[in-house]
């Protein structure tokens, strides 16, 4: 599969100077606070060193040497530049010399990459700032934390490279222009900040394990740059529960990616999966993080979300599946995160823990409610349990509705065969 | 930076009873003091209500005057500060502590400064 993000991560060279590019230009966009000047002359760096290093020797500070190769290019640009405003950033450029020399100083060598981490969890709180609408939040996030070309980000979004291109400068305006800072929030704003700066990466995470459009079911290297995203918030903000229990929750779900779809691309629902191509790594680094988020009290969405992950995932067969338990941590995850995806979800498990029935019951309320109508694993939800109280007729109506609601080609597929599965029932009965 | 805070309202149905009147205004003289004390204060004005607008325009050279605007949405501008702070965050903490926040909503704009050569 020629991935959307071809190259990104495949390549050890390719990977190294892309986590580089990212530290980079986190440190240069706090130096200059300009996202422009510090893209243009961490791209020149990264051309210095991939010319320069084959010949002359990796330096022993790779990061130090693009640094200082940086900052001299952004102090020749500035130069040029009349305004009072460049010169001002000179000055401000200029004192920094004494951070690299800093950082290049063998004692350093610890301390370093914490000062340099900071400016990338600054980075992120500017990128996934409030005042920024949604989709903004995600591009910059997936441009300047991922370090995804403007043409890999249009691709995530689907958007032709143009208006991907477009959209990236409104936002950097908007963060110049409205003064956004560029600053980690203090503690006592932090529970406030720390939530839009996890949706996003979850967004990113979600829109590649269920493609809202489009042919694939899964974008693995979307999914990969989440969990890349998400270990990178966790290394930076290690007693974070929620940071700790997103990570635990990508890793925890991304751990079936294998046995979601199978060999003819189609979906594969969560009891007929091979378990044995699960990925029992991913799943043990989950677990792992999941006892740790949920030692936090009370514990947050993200931590609950995955400690159902991990129920599923800790099951060795679909009917070995604590069902009861996960009905439980469904109602803890309502009263502290209620919604009717959760609502939903909660009904399936009620319907395997306790039969089909109970669960229809709560998905007609919910249905009644009208806030998921348009959403279609609400009716397919509906399809598979009229499905198993041997009501077809009914459940070929819920399923013709989540087809006609459904954007992604697989997953459409699979409905598809679900309904004529059904109609085929529905007939039979006719003729009886 | 400079911030002017807008504060939108909607102007109330009917006459708020005189006793939940005084609590409101305690809370707005609350917040005129602490803000002109904070040192970012820079300027502030209550407006008469939409009511008492009237619009201008110059077409042809000649001035059109008309009554209004009337907005369209029912939260109407009733008045504003302008601060001095270094960011948005900050403009944003003090906005948050405006009556007006409570009561309506706020918006927040960066003033421009022009260059001239």
């Amino acid at each position: 599969m020629s991935g959307w993000a071809a190259g990104a991560g495949t390549d050890p060279a390719e990977a190294v100077f892309r986590e580089e590019w990212g530290r980079l230009l986190a440190t240069l966009v706090r130096w200059v606070g300009d996202f422009d000047l510090a893209e243009e002359v961490a791209a020149d760096a990264i051309a210095a060193a991939v010319e320069r290093w084959p010949v002359d020797g990796v330096p022993d500070r790779p990061g130090a040497w693009l640094l200082t190769t940086a900052r001299r290019r952004a102090v020749d640009i500035l130069r040029r530049r009349q305004s009072y405003a460049a010169k001002l950033a000179v000055l401000k450029v200029e004192a920094e010399r004494d951070e690299v020399a800093r950082l290049s100083a063998p004692a350093a060598a610890e301390a370093g990459p914490d000062v340099i981490g900071d400016d990338r969890l600054r980075l992120f709180f500017t990128c996934c700032h409030p005042a920024l609408s949604a989709e903004a939040r995600v591009a910059l996030t997936l441009r300047y934390l991922a370090g995804l070309s403007t043409a890999q980000v249009a691709r995530a979004f689907l958007v032709p490279e143009g208006t991907m291109a477009q959209r990236l400068v409104r936002a950097k305006q908007k963060i110049g222009a409205a003064g956004i800072p560029y600053r980690v929030p203090s503690a006592t704003e932090l529970p406030g900040r720390l939530p839009a700066v996890l949706s996003v990466v979850y967004v990113v995470f979600t829109e590649a394990y269920a493609a809202s459009n489009g042919a694939a079911l899964i974008r693995p290297e979307l999914a990969d740059e989440a969990i890349r995203l998400a270990r990178i918030l966790h290394r930076l903000l290690p007693a974070e529960a929620e940071v700790t229990g997103l990570l635990a929750l990508l890793l925890l779900v991304d751990a079936r990616r294998e046995a979601r779809v199978d060999a003819a691309g189609d979906l594969v629902l969560l009891e007929d999966q091979d378990r044995s191509r699960w990925d029992q790594g991913k799943i043990g680094e989950g677990r792992s993080l999941v006892l740790d988020a949920l030692r936090h009290r009370p514990p947050g969405p993200y931590a609950l979300q995955a400690a159902i992950a991990a129920v599923h995932d800790e099951a060795p067969t679909a009917d070995a599946t604590d069902w009861r338990q996960i009905v439980g941590l469904y109602d803890v995850l309502r009263a502290t995160a209620p919604s009717p995806v959760v609502d939903l979800n909660r009904a399936v498990a009620v319907a395997m823990a306790h039969g089909p029935a109970a669960g229809l019951a709560l998905l007609d309320d919910l249905a009644a409610g009208g806030a998921l109508d348009r959403f279609h694993p609400l009716h397919a939800a509906r399809g598979r349990l009229l499905d198993r109280l041997d009501r077809p007729a009914e459940a070929v109506a819920a399923y013709r509705r989540a087809v006609e609601l459904c954007g992604n080609d697989a997953e459409r597929a699979f409905l598809l065969r679900c309904l004529a599965a059904a109609e085929h029932r529905a007939a039979g009965r006719g003729g009886a | 930076m400079q911030y002017l805070l807008l504060i939108y309202l909607e102007p109330p149905a009917e006459a708020p009873d005189q006793a939940q009147l005084d609590a409101q205004m305690a809370e707005w003289w609350a917040y005129d003091d602490a803000i002109r004390k904070s040192g970012v204060y820079v300027d502030a004005n209550a407006l008469e209500p939409a009511t008492t607008a009237t619009t201008l325009r110059l077409k042809d050279g000649e001035r059109v005057v008309t009554d209004g605007p009337f907005a369209e949405t029912r939260e109407v501008l009733g008045g504003y500060y302008l601060v001095d702070v270094p960011d948005l965050d900050t403009a944003l903490d003090w906005a948050a502590k405006c009556p007006g926040a409570k009561y309506g909503s706020m918006e927040i704009r960066p003033t421009t400064v022009f260059e001239r050569d």
